[in-house]
């Protein structure tokens, strides 16, 4: 039997299973907490870090951190909205993001929440990185200069044997996404468009199709990130 | 070279758990890991070349092309730039005739940088196919590089040995121990075997006590009370596992390189008695890659303490079995994060994990496991032998027992003491014979840069924490540039990366401090530091992120008139430098440009 809880977010009274991610917790509540590196069941990364809220005063990655009874979570406070607006600015000044010849744009989470925390020029320096491009495997551009290193498709996009596909390769500043070649030839359309859906950003890119639905009828076009789930407990 | 990898692929079991220890080997047979030995580690593993290369990449001492027949790792963390490593890289870079991060044509000489090699007290120093050569100079490091061209090994270009164990044959190293101050409790006459046979007299439960009532913490910097740990430990089920974190890597410590070497059996029996406490069968010893040159000695250790019945089977008679082996580290300094050190145990990347779970409920391989410090360790061993209260009646209030401190830098007296906790800084450099001290960095990088006017404060867990690393910085210094860019540089190459804030800020911090060290910087870039170290502090996972901006943060609170001094009061000033940017072309073409400002 799972244990029912109560919680709060910003003084609101929220219920959730006790052991629960704070983060899917919120989300049953109809509270979004932003998340980029997140997928609901499957193993957390806690690696984008912008679902840092604070629970009894304390910073904790939401996505990490199981809901327990009692809990008091500060989420839309000024200071947070500041570090994520913040941690979005930075992803932009890591990678080299160009939105409007994105095939992504419109479907990306990391453009979705440049509007949502309404970002205008970042308060960091560019770092013009160079990042090699890989499209040697058959069905998949990895267009790396848009990589945030989420690690949703080293998660879940495997071979038929359960070996990764995808993985990390170096580590601090070198780090990047490395795609097994080997491996990525056995890929079918359908895993490939599953690690092009599962990508918040547009680095991983299905080949020979592109822009099926245009420009402006896309899902982050018409409604907001996060929209859904606070609409949903209105 | 294929049946080769394929044999040290099958020595460690074919088990993906011993990745490191493949790569070690291979690393080590060849002087590299080419793309075949990957391949074949992935066909053999069965996992992806991928997974090999993310491991493999990881890592410092780990390359996919040849390092070259003899390979140079020159420290270039702080202390190393202090006593003089430009003189040192000079002179490699004209004898070999190549630059730093290359190798020379015909393989034979490859010189490369590296963090902090625990040598503090002996700058600088480099490591030469893993053998360690401290206190290099330009006559030195002449007589080096032409033992290189006439072939001789690097073994045999040891001349002079070092005092203590390090003159065993099994170790035969160059490294001084240079203990300055012995204790009650670490460097006190020890003789094996009291501890254990103490703790193996009485029940698990009375062990923990034991070292609650002496309420010891974890001595690698954090303080966590010991008991405690263990305690938690212990009410797990199942199979349990005891690690032993010596992957000193936190820049300016190296007492625990001087305890492996002089107290390796205490360490050992500190682990035992470890395992005793928490009901597990098998410890490890994660040692750290620049200390490979003990292994062979720490490994006899183990045998003597096998045959002695001190390690095995039914220790002492007890019906306890208990075994330790050595996992060797390949440059990483986020290993000495325990979760991260597990990690890297278990063969992977050193990325450090999310908590919950801890270790202690689920750590190595999942199952509840102890991290310790070998400082820790040793502690325990001298409590268990003399009991809680003895130790307790030592240090402070809050801080029991002595700390062993690794003290570098502008002094007459680097090396190793052990003091009781509650010494004061001025104490301290009266100690180590310390004069126009400018500041002394407490704790390492991580810690804080102490102005004179907090000399007065007391070296303990509840006033000046630290794991042991103390770096005295004379006045002659340049701060900025010699001290807090170097600390960044490190902590930019050592971020796993994993984590957004913890691998761009450090990046974005290292470049922030060099445009002011540079002279393009202004008041509001000193602002922003600031606040961006705070962002990064607030949400980065691990240790290194929450400490890694220290360097900024302490010096901008107790030597904000460095930064002052520096910065230009307009609103923007672009950290642009014409002059630098067009330094190489200019270079090339043998001509000089004059820029109009």
């Amino acid at each position: 039997m799972s244990e029912t809880i109560k919680f709060t977010i910003d003084g609101k009274e929220c219920q959730g299973t006790k052991g629960q991610l704070l983060v899917d917790a919120a989300a049953d509540n109809g509270v979004y907490i932003p998340v980029l590196c997140h997928m609901r069941d499957l193993i957390p990364a806690g690696s984008c870090r912008i679902c840092t809220v604070k629970v009894n005063g304390r910073n904790m990655a939401a996505c990490t951190t199981p809901a327990e009874e009692g809990m008091a979570v500060e989420n839309n406070t000024p200071e947070f909205l500041d570090i994520r607006k913040a941690i979005v600015e930075m992803l932009f000044v890591e990678g080299n993001h160009f939105c409007p010849a994105c095939e992504k744009s419109g479907n990306c989470d990391l453009q979705a929440l440049g509007y949502k925390y309404q970002m205008m020029v970042p308060r960091f320096p560019y770092a013009f990185e160079r990042r090699e491009i890989d499209a040697t495997t058959p069905k998949i551009f990895l267009e790396r200069n848009r990589c945030i290193f989420c690690k949703r498709c080293v998660r879940v996009i495997k071979d038929e044997e359960g070996r990764n596909i995808f993985a990390f390769k170096g580590r601090g500043n070198t780090l990047e996404i490395n795609i097994d070649r080997k491996l990525a030839a056995t890929m079918t359309d359908e895993i490939a468009q599953k690690a092009m859906d599962i990508c918040p950003v547009g680095c991983i890119l299905k080949k020979e199709i592109g822009f099926v639905n245009p420009i402006g009828q896309r899902k982050y076009d018409t409604m907001p990130i996060g929209s859904d789930i606070e609409n949903n407990h209105q | 070279m294929k049946e080769k990898i394929i044999s040290i692929i099958k020595a460690h079991g074919t088990d993906t758990a011993r990745l490191m220890d493949i790569l070690l080997r291979v690393q080590a047979e060849f002087g590299y890991v080419s793309t075949e030995a990957v391949s074949i580690m992935a066909t053999m593993l069965h996992i992806s070349e991928v997974d090999v290369v993310q491991t493999l990449s990881f890592y410092h001492f780990f390359t996919t092309d040849a390092v070259g027949k003899y390979a140079v790792y020159m420290n270039n963390s702080l202390v190393s730039c202090m006593m003089g490593m430009k003189e040192v890289v000079d002179e490699f870079e004209k004898q070999a005739g190549i630059k730093f991060g290359s190798k020379t044509p015909d393989g034979l000489i490859g010189l490369y940088y590296t963090a902090c090699i625990g040598m503090n007290d002996q700058e600088p120093a480099a490591l030469i196919n893993g053998i360690v050569f401290t206190e290099l100079n330009r006559e030195k490091v002449r007589n080096i590089v032409a033992d290189m061209k006439a072939g001789k090994s690097v073994n045999d270009m040891v001349a002079v040995i070092g005092d203590g164990i390090n003159a065993n044959p099994l170790m035969k190293s160059m490294v001084k121990n240079n203990i300055r101050k012995s204790g009650p409790v670490i460097l006190a006459d020890y003789t094996l075997g009291i501890g254990i046979a103490k703790a193996l007299t009485t029940d698990s439960k009375s062990v923990i006590k034991e070292v609650k009532d002496s309420n010891l913490r974890g001595r690698g910097g954090a303080g966590f009370p010991t008991g405690m740990k263990w305690d938690f430990c212990s009410r797990e089920t199942g199979v349990h596992y005891v690690l032993c974190n010596a992957d000193e890597g936190e820049p300016g410590t190296f007492k625990d390189r001087v305890l492996l070497t002089e107290r390796a059996y205490m360490v050992f029996e500190g682990m035992t008695i470890g395992g005793y406490a928490i009901g597990a069968a098998e410890g490890i010893l994660y040692l750290r890659n620049e200390y490979t040159y003990m292994k062979a000695y720490l490994e006899n250790v183990l045998n003597d303490m096998r045959t002695k019945n001190f390690l095995g089977n039914n220790i002492l008679g007890k019906g306890f079995n208990f075994d330790i082996r050595i996992q060797m580290g390949a440059g990483a300094y986020v290993c000495g994060e325990e979760s991260a050190l597990i990690e890297s145990s278990e063969g992977k990347r050193g990325e450090p994990r999310n908590r919950p779970p801890f270790p202690v409920q689920k750590g190595y391989k999942g199952k509840p496991t102890i991290v310790n410090n070998v400082e820790t360790f040793c502690s325990v061993v001298r409590i268990s032998e003399k009991g809680a209260s003895w130790y307790n009646a030592i240090g402070t209030s809050e801080s029991a027992g002595t700390k062993l401190l690794s003290i570098s830098g502008d002094c007459k007296l680097p090396g190793v003491y052990e003091i009781a906790w509650g010494m004061s800084i001025n104490e301290m450099l009266e100690m180590v014979g310390a004069e126009n001290v400018q500041t002394v960095q407490v704790a390492g990088p991580s810690g804080i840069c102490l102005p004179p006017k907090q000399f007065d404060r007391k070296i303990a867990l509840e006033d000046l924490p630290t794991g042991g690393s103390m770096i005295v910085i004379g006045q002659h210094r340049d701060l900025l540039k010699d001290v807090v860019l170097n600390f960044m540089e490190f902590f930019a190459d050592e971020s796993c990366g994993s984590c957004v804030t913890c691998r761009s800020f450090n990046m974005i911090l290292r470049n922030a401090i060099e445009k002011i060290v540079d002279g393009h910087g202004i008041k509001k870039d000193v602002e922003n530091m600031l606040a961006w170290s705070e962002i990064l502090r607030k949400t980065t996972r691990c240790g290194l992120g929450q400490t890694s901006s220290n360097p900024i943060s302490t010096t901008i609170k107790n030597f904000r008139e460095l930064y002052d001094a520096r910065v230009k009061d307009v609103d923007y000033q672009s950290d642009f430098d014409m002059q630098k940017s067009v330094l190489a072309s200019c270079e090339a073409v043998g001509r000089s440009s004059v820029v109009h400002e």
